[in-house]
């Protein structure tokens, strides 16, 4: 099989995942768009490791790594999402600007960081 | 021990003291008291020790340097002659006498431990000026004084008169006491030495260049400490410190530490006629014009402070007629009557309620409620007076002995006009001081009015310590025979001339009073009592400080000072205007030059810096628009980023390539 195929499709999806972490508003949804980011470059890893006929296989062997990684890392993500869901009721990413800067903050500062301590305190305890 | 042991042992036992009350004073408050009188009364018994074993004769001097200084030495030494084993005695006795009174007058003040503390560190800054051989150690306990009589004078700083006071002599001495460092550093420079008698060595080779303008310096730092004109204004403002404190600032240390000072140094003095002038009509200005001012003072405390001024000004007068064995005879025998006097005053305001003398004329009877202070005050006022046999009488005629011979050219120490501005104002001033000494007398223990008030008996400290230096006020001028062997050795015995004239005259000035008091009583009806303190029955420091706030009654007719006066009696009770003249002269452009400065710190300097920081906060808050709080964003910018980084990265590696 040429290599052209692989290398597209990986292409495809990992502009997939961009666009869902990028633009979507469900945190679930970004979540899945990172593993499909994580899966095009697993693809690229194995195609390229047949393509150069690598006696090690290291390609794939860090395919492997990979996904043990990606499991565990889309696991804490997900407990994560679940938690905020259970704080806040919500998961939209547009909704959880915590960090934002505070129009009002250029003149009386002490009073922004005052007003932004609740949330603050909710989005360690989330975390 | 050896002598030198006891000596150093003698300032050192009240730092000693002041050291420990002030870290006890919180954690154990019953060593308090024991820590304030036994060290002085300690060192006032090893001053006699020392004393009696100098003896008037050779001067004991031990000298020990600590470090090299490169350039003059310093060493820590000690001199003592027959001057300061008396003048020493005299400190010990009456800062002994003020601490014993001070258990009873500041009874329940919840400052007495850093009071007591810092009177037995006052008194061990004096002793240190009195035994110090060396110049720079000297200073030491100079500027120590200093301090101690800011935070002293500032006991009640509840009160703003108090605060202004203890503000006013620490900077009008501080005034004095610039000059009087530089002229230290010229005297030193000249002599090649901070030691006394290294100094009084070069004087006495001719080794000194410029006398008249170290004298004249050292004379400004003894004009601020000894309170003479035109540096004298601290003074009567310092009364609203304590009583004690009044005693022991007037009596023996501070004000007694410059006349002290003057006479160790009196050659270099005299070797300029130019500054025994300056220091004979400073003496004369400061006499007269002191004794003009407590004839017309209503509170008692500042009458005597004006006496205090003139009587300095008699021992100024004798330093410069050069003889400093009657200025320090007066020192001492001043010392005892004046703390007599101070101590009396406070146990009177505490009976009667009040500080002003008008107040008292309109109570009948105060002479029967504290009979021990009645009786020793007459003692005291009769030896300021001057009358024979009491201490003062002696002194006072030891100095217009001085002035006498130096203004008939009998002694050269001085010029001779020098001796007749002093004995002219001397005479003067002995009239005055008479007339005002009984004028304090008749309106505070002969007032006509109400009963005074009765709070039972005032405490033994107090009282007993009252005629423990009436013994002195009474019989210490009879030992004036002895005392020529451990001044200089000159005659201090009266002469028939001057104590006729002196004596005469204050005389005439008791009478004089003493008939207008009387027609003036006659014609004058009873005036209605004066205000008094809301709580009498308090302890006596609280009275005094109550007293402090008083507003004085209006002028009352009855009173013989405005009689006797006239017309100067409203420039005498304002002390002259001197306060306005400097508050128009000094006090005015300095805060116009302060609010200058304040403008150009506010308007100009801090404009820059302000802008700079504004520019910075600007900047930070354009950047801070960037923080949306939306991780999208971030993300989107990052990866915005990545592509332009490597769209730049690929065609500067093909440019590369391709060049």
């Amino acid at each position: 099989m040429h290599l052209a195929y692989p290398a597209v499709l990986a292409a495809l999806l990992f502009a997939v995942g961009v666009y869902g972490v990028l633009a979507r508003r469900n945190a679930i949804l970004v979540l899945m768009s990172v593993e499909l980011m994580l899966n095009a470059v697993n693809l690229n890893l194995v195609a390229f490791d047949v393509w150069l006929r690598d006696t090690l296989h290291a390609g794939q062997a860090l395919t492997l790594f990979t996904i043990a990684i990606a499991a565990a890392e889309i696991g804490i993500g997900l407990a994560i999402v679940l938690m905020v869901h259970r704080n806040r009721g919500t998961a939209d990413i547009d909704r959880l600007r915590d960090t934002a800067e505070r129009p009002d903050s250029q003149d009386s500062p002490d009073d922004a960081s005052a007003d932004e301590t609740p949330t603050g305190e909710k989005a360690e305890a989330t975390a | 021990m050896t002598t030198t042991t006891l000596a150093v042992l003698v300032p050192l036992l009240p730092f000693l003291g002041a050291v420990a009350g002030l870290l006890l004073g919180r954690t154990a408050p019953g060593f308090v008291r024991p820590l304030a009188v036994l060290p002085t009364l300690a060192a006032a018994a090893l001053a006699v020790v020392v004393a009696v074993r100098q003896g008037g004769g050779k001067a004991i001097e031990a000298a020990t340097e600590l470090t090299p200084t490169g350039s003059v030495p310093i060493d820590l030494a000690l001199y003592i002659d027959g001057f300061a084993a008396l003048v020493a005695v005299l400190v010990g006795v009456v800062a002994t006498c003020v601490q014993i009174y001070s258990t009873g007058y500041l009874r329940e003040d919840p400052r007495y431990p850093s009071y007591a503390a810092l009177v037995s560190l006052f008194t061990s800054a004096m002793l240190l000026v009195v035994y110090s051989g060396d110049l720079m150690v000297l200073l030491v306990g100079w500027e120590i004084m200093g301090i101690c009589s800011y935070f002293l004078v500032g006991h009640y700083w509840e009160t703003p008169e108090a605060r202004a006071a203890s503000l006013k002599a620490f900077l009008v001495t501080k005034l004095g006491d610039v000059p009087f460092l530089i002229g230290l550093f010229a005297l030193a420079t000249d002599a090649g030495t901070f030691r006394i008698t290294g100094v009084l060595g070069a004087v006495a080779s001719g080794g000194i260049d410029h006398p008249t303008l170290i004298a004249l310096l050292l004379l400004a730092g003894v004009a601020g400490k000894s309170a003479q004109f035109p540096l004298h204004t601290w003074l009567p403002d310092a009364m609203a410190g304590p009583t004690p404190v009044s005693a022991l600032i007037h009596a023996a240390t501070m004000v007694a530490a410059g006349i002290y000072f003057t006479a160790r140094l009196l050659p270099v003095f005299a070797e300029s006629a130019a500054a025994m002038t300056v220091l004979a009509v400073m003496a004369a200005i400061t006499m007269v014009g002191s004794a003009l001012a407590a004839l017309a003072q209503d509170d008692i405390k500042r009458v005597l402070a004006y006496s205090t001024i003139g009587q300095l000004g008699y021992m100024a007068g004798a330093l410069a007629v050069g003889d400093r064995g009657s200025a320090v005879f007066h020192l001492l025998s001043h010392a005892a009557f004046k703390a007599l006097l101070f101590l009396a005053a406070g146990t009177v305001i505490h009976a009667a309620g009040t500080n002003s003398l008008t107040a008292m004329s309109r109570m009948s009877g105060l002479a029967k409620r504290i009979p021990d202070a009645y009786w020793t005050m007459t003692v005291a006022l009769l030896a300021l007076a001057a009358i024979p046999p009491f201490a003062g009488f002696f002194s006072k005629e030891a100095v217009l002995v001085a002035a006498e011979h130096t203004a008939l050219g009998d002694r050269t120490v001085a010029p001779a006009g020098a001796g007749w501005t002093v004995l002219v104002a001397g005479l003067l001033t002995a009239l005055l001081t008479a007339a005002y000494a009984l004028r304090l007398w008749l309106r505070t223990f002969h007032g006509r009015g109400a009963e005074a008030p009765d709070h039972g008996r005032q405490p033994l400290a107090m009282t007993s310590v009252l005629w423990v230096l009436a013994i002195p006020s009474l019989g210490f001028g009879l030992t004036v025979t002895y005392l020529d062997d451990w001044f200089d050795g000159n005659a201090l015995t009266p002469t028939l001339t001057t104590a006729v004239l002196g004596t005469g005259l204050a005389a005439a000035g008791a009478v004089i009073t003493y008939a207008v008091w009387r027609t003036l009583a006659a014609r004058t009806p009873v005036g209605a009592a004066a205000p008094h303190v809301a709580h009498p029955d308090a302890e006596a420091g609280l009275v005094e400080a109550e007293a402090l706030r008083l507003p004085h009654p209006a002028e009352d007719p009855a009173d013989p000072g405005r009689a006797l006066l006239g017309p100067l009696h409203g420039p005498a009770a304002d002390g002259f205007h001197l306060d306005a003249v400097y508050r128009a002269a000094f006090v005015r452009p300095v805060l116009a030059a302060a609010s200058l400065v304040r403008f150009l710190d506010r308007e100009v300097v801090d404009t820059y810096v302000q802008a700079a920081g504004n520019s910075a906060k600007g900047l930070g808050w354009l950047v801070r628009r960037a923080q949306t709080g939306n991780v999208q964003t971030y993300l989107s910018a990052l990866l915005a980023g990545s592509v332009v980084l490597a769209i730049v990265a690929v065609a500067l590696a093909n440019a590369a390539a391709g060049a």
